[in-house]
């Protein structure tokens, strides 16, 4: 198993647990995430995803145990946390009753970006998109595949140390799917590193590592390649369900 | 089931553009492509809920525009989207759409068992309270409480986890082998093999349609997979050689096809994996690769999908 180097790491987690009531949802995982890595965050219906990433996004306070994210704390800096991350998730990202450039500038605002670097990489952010003609244009009146780019553009446009993604390219194409993961891979070389979680074992096979929750726990940790060679299957598809069936 | 030369518009947008298929009887049909491909409108055509502007289609050898009194008693349709009453507990649920149809939750019960027995121990909750899964399963029996004889899945696997997504397929084979016809969509290609036959679709056209296994053999390029290496220094160096014809990100891996046509594949690789060498890039190698249905796609998906106009 690679494990990154300890000052590389974005997220870095140990033992952290969250109970309710006498039900513990996640049970004292450890794992660490590198800059720049793509790192996928499986787990069936009730493995404690959810809960676990409201954890390192600042929305939940642990039971106990610890973890940094970008080089802080998810007990007292939940502030500096939610600053330095983006979120995107499948549908719901962007406004579409606003332009391709209003929403551009709401969440320049809303990330904390001042006028002046908005309008900058506002700029950017339209031409890398080659979407300069259409940037007066409403987004719901775009194409699903767009939509998704503009939203990932918008995720970073502050450029986070993570960005949190859930299903990125459930529903498009397959061609404008791997346009998008060519995004992905150019945010990460950029040193964002890429939190994906999703149902789709299909998109986990773009990760460089993933992570697989069973019962609040994490019961796999590796590439793609070394899950699938250590589980003697061939897709991260028959390892999930190997894992998680004897829970379902 | 029949379709031909079926057409359905919204404003502008040509949802249906002449399609044609047929299903046969006790088949497991997928309709397979990206969201707007137009699978949920020929879903709604062919249960009655929408009228095409042009075309035909025949289910059960009934016409869907004049039959269709006599054709919705014979068919169960799971929409795509959560179909349920979500303050009804799951049993209320079931009486209720069993009530519609004219028929009991008891008369149904060899049908549904199999997969009401997975649920049956939540009966009195609210269908609102279930896991995906559940709710996916419930969702099944009430398509199946009035004995159909063709059942239509619109993407019955969309937000549902890995597991419950592979227990659904497991069910619909059962379903198959007790004879009735299922026709399901779906956006994820890895589906595909699930199904006797599947038509790839894609802005209101059928691209290909074939069973899952021949579709890969209906690739028309030599198809290199390249490992190792950076990946985005692979791929711009792959798409800078002379007889690219389109390199993407497959899983771990990169898939190169090559413009040269009914060349030999293992030549091909060695020819990637030493240019690949020459660029400073030794980690990388390319082996022949079988196509999948996602390449078949990508190659026969016209240009990708247009930028929008100002």
């Amino acid at each position: 198993m690679t494990q990154p180097p300890n000052d590389e790491a974005a997220i870095r987690v140990h033992e952290l647990t969250r109970r309710f009531g006498s039900f513990t949802a996640v049970r004292a995982i450890s794992f660490e995430v590198a800059r720049g890595e793509v790192f996928g965050f499986l787990g069936a219906n009730g493995a404690g995803k959810t809960t676990a990433i409201k954890m390192l996004t600042g929305l939940l306070l642990p039971t106990s145990g610890d973890a940094r994210v970008a080089g802080f704390d998810v007990y007292r800096e939940t502030e500096s946390i939610r600053r330095h991350i983006g979120y995107m998730s499948q549908r719901f990202s962007l406004y579409e009753d606003l332009t391709v450039r209003e929403n551009i500038e709401l969440y320049g605002g809303i990330y904390g970006l001042s006028d002046e670097r908005i309008a900058t990489r506002s700029t950017e952010l339209i031409e890398g998109l080659g979407l300069r003609e259409a940037r007066d244009t409403l987004v719901a009146s775009m194409p699903l595949g767009w939509k998704q780019k503009l939203a990932f553009s918008v995720a970073v446009i502050h450029d986070p140390a993570v960005v949190f993604l859930d299903e990125p390219t459930s529903g498009v194409d397959p061609i404008t799917r791997r346009q998008f993961w060519e995004m992905i891979y150019t945010a990460a070389s950029r040193g964002i590193t890429v939190f994906v979680t999703t149902h789709y074992m299909d998109e986990a096979e773009y990760c460089d590592r993933v992570s697989i929750m069973v019962d609040g726990g994490i019961a796999a940790l590796g590439t793609p390649s070394e899950l699938k060679r250590r589980y003697g299957v061939g897709t991260i598809d028959d390892v999930f369900v190997r894992l998680a069936r004897p829970a379902a | 089931m029949v379709v031909r030369d079926v057409v359905k518009r919204f404003g502008d947008t040509v949802a249906l553009d002449r399609m044609s298929v047929s299903v046969h009887r006790a088949e497991l049909f997928g309709f397979i492509g990206p969201d707007g491909a137009g699978k949920t409108t020929l879903l709604r055509i062919l249960t009655t809920l929408l009228v095409p502007d042009a075309g035909d289609a025949h289910v059960l050898g009934m016409d869907v525009v004049r039959d269709l009194w006599r054709i919705r008693p014979r068919l169960g349709y799971m929409p795509g989207r959560f179909s349920l009453y979500p303050d009804l507990s799951v049993i209320e649920n079931l009486t209720f759409f069993a009530s519609v149809f004219g028929t009991s939750v008891d008369d149904a019960r060899d049908v549904i068992a199999p997969i009401y027995s997975q649920i049956e121990r939540f009966h009195d909750r609210r269908a609102a309270a279930l896991s995906g899964g559940m709710k996916q399963k419930l969702a099944l029996c009430c398509a199946l409480v009035h004995r159909p004889d063709v059942l239509f899945l619109d993407e019955p696997t969309t937000g549902v986890d890995a597991v419950s997504r592979r227990e659904f397929w497991e069910l619909l084979a059962q379903l198959k082998a007790s004879g009735l016809t299922i026709v399901v969509s779906t956006p994820y290609m890895d589906e595909a093999s699930r199904c006797d036959r599947v038509a790839l679709v894609q802005r209101g056209r059928i691209l290909e349609l074939a069973p899952p296994a021949v579709i890969g053999s209906r690739y028309r390029h030599p198809l290199v997979a390249v490992r190792g290496g950076d990946r985005q220094r692979v791929l711009a160096a792959l798409r800078a050689f002379p007889h690219v014809h389109s390199a993407f990100p497959f899983g771990e891996a990169i898939h190169y096809a090559d413009a040269r046509g009914g060349s030999d594949t293992a030549a091909i690789s060695r020819e990637i994996t030493a240019w690949l060498a020459q660029r400073g890039l030794k980690a990388a190698r390319g082996e022949p690769a079988q196509a999948g249905i996602e390449d078949v796609f990508m190659d026969l998906m016209e240009a990708p999908a247009p930028r929008p106009a100002a």
